[in-house]
């Protein structure tokens, strides 16, 4: 069993009370936080090595340090709850089962920041969250975590919700910030970044739900010895959200360092694959990571065991590799269709692209019509090289990651896969038996 | 189906409107517009029309473009009226892999409607939106607020029967009983 640091309580009855967060140790580490200095602070969270837990991965202290104190404009936090990667799942369990964890985690963090104003931007959709959130935020105020003067520190935070309206692309910093500003959700050019013009154009960090409510826990033990836990630059444990053709989906706190295999066949984990069937494929960091086949995601191409870090996952680049992204790990087994599942993935992509960049909104739209026709039974050799041509069109060449989030699917399952696209094409009696889009699913797991 | 919408927001959600606005910096009260959208929708019968956006315009002092954009926008805002119920399944990969078309499939010859239609007793609009964050309970489908994970044909029948039964009041997003000020 790995250490549970955000996880730890969520059997606990009640835990969504304050109340109840407290007796099990809840808002202690704030009360520890609040006798540092916010330059500690941030110190304590670089020596920990936390990484952001939204998809970059970026370094969460030093993201810290860049904010602007000089100009003396007002600085802000939002927390990033806008979780719409297809395959992550794992900041809306976070927040309806424990809601107070992130709160403590915005205190904290939005002390260190020295902001006094903090949103908690979630996406509409999780209304119900939304009032769990309401709620909690409720009870901090009421019991002086929040407002004026926290604790007699001197101190003052206002912690507001927002919903968004519906809108993948709002999960992008830039473009949440234009949301959360009442605007469409169109990402800024970048730089300047946000730490120096964000929010209302002043200094603000954005951060994901996982990274903020890891922060208490980091006070807590210290970073040093948050950095004990985990392997090279992948420090600590990270929530996996696990889906797709296993035998048990749900929400695993990992060690970082675990091999892959043994987080997809033991039961402590995914349980291995459905129906005893075998692996196909695997999408390890939510839909716009590389795909890549079984026999890559259980070693890397030097033949060595695959584990779920940053690292290791990323070993062999895009070649031969992927990445950790979100967490949102979504498994296939030996059913599935990949030409189809890319179909899903860049019609998906296509149906959320903001439209500002010709490459993207074009691009998205030629794979997704290509990709149509390969399904219909239409599509020559040809179209297997030209969607080649057009993800590389769009790869790093736009405002915002999602157009590298359309080019790398398709692009890593033309690596892997290009044998099934050539067979699709030129026999496509043979895969258009179904009316699905996908695997048929087997009528009896439905029904 | 409503087609003609009461537009003006009860009392206690035009409290709420302003309670918003005051949660931004002063002057920034725009970045309410979201959450006010999603309070007017579910106000006006679940969609926004041209006259429900004007009158979003008015209350928080914006210009109607502004309104119209940030509407049009969001995939959250209908801007067609809807039934009572809108049932939204997520088509989304890992969805999908699960067996979301079946499920799509199933309710189509269940209810005689497509997806993007209403029922003509204007109880159900069925819809499929982009992934809902829960992936590990696939196939799943949101009604009004309320996720539905795990979804198997049996499961589906009894959820629409409840809804079609009144059993459990439909409601929609941002529904009015929960707007306290
Ligand atoms: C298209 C797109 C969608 C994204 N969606 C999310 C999201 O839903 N949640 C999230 O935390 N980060 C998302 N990100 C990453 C954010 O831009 C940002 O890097 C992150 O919130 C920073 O927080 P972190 O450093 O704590 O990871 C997305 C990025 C892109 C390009
Ligand atoms: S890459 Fe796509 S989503 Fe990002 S800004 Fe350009 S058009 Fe919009
Ligand atoms: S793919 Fe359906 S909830 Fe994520």
């Amino acid at each position: 069993m790995g250490k549970k640091l955000l996880t730890e309580h969520f059997g606990v009855q009640g835990i969504q009370q304050l109340q109840v967060y407290k007796q099990h140790g809840g808002y202690a580490s704030l009360e520890k936080a609040l006798k540092k200095t916010p330059d500690e602070i941030v110190n304590e969270v670089m020596t920990s090595g936390l990484r952001g837990r939204g998809g970059a991965g970026f370094p969460t202290g030093r993201k810290w340090s860049f904010i602007d104190k000089k100009s003396g404009k007002p600085r802000y936090l939002v927390c990033n709850a806008d979780e719409s990667e297809p395959g992550t799942f794992k900041d809306r369990y976070l927040m309806e089962v424990n809601p107070h964890l992130l709160i403590e985690g915005m205190i904290i963090s939005s002390f260190a920041l020295g902001a006094h104003l903090s949103y908690i931007y979630i996406r509409g959709e999780l209304l119900y969250v939304y009032h769990i959130l309401e709620k909690a935020i409720a009870e901090a105020y009421e019991a002086g975590y929040l407002g004026k003067n926290i604790l007699g520190t001197g101190y003052d935070l206002e912690l507001y919700c927002h919903p968004g309206g519906g809108a993948y692309i709002c999960g992008e910093e830039t473009a949440l910030i234009e949301s959360l500003e009442g605007k469409r959700g169109n990402p800024r050019i970048k730089p300047p970044f946000p730490a120096i013009s964000g929010l209302y154009n002043n200094p603000t960090v954005v951060n994901n739900v996982e990274s903020i409510a890891t922060v208490p826990a980091i006070i807590a033990m210290g970073g040093e010895e948050y950095a004990k836990i985990g392997i090279g630059h992948s420090k600590g444990t990270k929530l996996i959200s696990a889906c797709g053709h296993i035998k048990k989906p749900g929400i695993y706190e990992i060690e970082l360092g675990l091999p892959v295999e043994e987080f997809i066949y033991s039961d402590e984990y995914c349980g291995g694959i459905r129906g005893g069937r075998k692996l196909k494929a695997v999408v390890a960091g939510g839909s716009s990571v590389p795909i890549l086949p079984a026999e890559l995601i259980l070693k890397t191409e030097k033949g060595e065991p695959r584990l779920m870090s940053y690292e290791s996952l990323s070993d062999g680049g895009f070649t031969s590799g992927t990445m950790l992204g979100s967490g949102g790990f979504i498994v296939m087994d030996e059913t599935t269709s990949i030409v189809k599942n890319l179909f899903n993935f860049t019609r998906f992509y296509h149906h959320e692209s903001c439209g500002q960049c010709s490459p993207c909104r074009e691009g998205t739209a030629w794979m997704e019509k290509i990709l149509h026709r390969i399904l219909h039974g239409h599509g020559t050799l040809k179209d297997v090289d030209l969607l080649w041509t057009l993800q590389k069109n769009i790869d790093g060449k736009t405002i915002c990651p999602l157009g590298d989030a359309a080019a790398w699917p398709v692009a890593s399952a033309i690596r892997h896969f290009r044998s099934e696209f050539e067979d699709f094409v030129q026999h496509p009696e043979k895969h258009l038996d179904v009316k699905h889009y996908f695997n048929q699913i087997e009528k009896k797991e439905l029904a | 189906m409503e087609n003609k919408q009461h537009i003006e927001f009860s009392a206690d959600a035009l409290a709420l409107a302003k309670k918003l606005m005051g949660r931004y910096p002063e002057g920034k009260h725009k970045s309410a517009i979201i959450p006010i959208l999603h309070i007017a929708q579910s106000e006006f019968g679940g969609w926004l029309s041209p006259q429900g956006m004007d009158y979003v315009a008015k209350i928080m002092d914006l210009q109607p473009i502004e309104v119209y954009e940030v509407a049009s926008f969001y995939s959250m805002f209908n801007l067609q009226p809807v039934g009572k119920c809108v049932i939204e399944v997520c088509r989304t990969g890992p969805c999908w892999l699960m067996g979301a078309e079946d499920i799509v499939n199933h309710i189509e010859s269940k209810l005689n409607i497509k997806v993007g239609e209403t029922t003509s007793d204007g109880m159900f609009t069925l819809k499929t939106v982009e992934c809902l964050a829960a992936c590990g309970g696939a196939p799943m489908m949101q009604v009004a607020e309320k996720y539905h994970e795990d979804l198997t044909f049996a499961k589906v029948d009894t959820i629409l029967n409840d809804y079609q039964n009144n059993t459990k009041t439909p409601i929609s997003h941002w529904s009015k009983d929960k707007i306290k000020p």
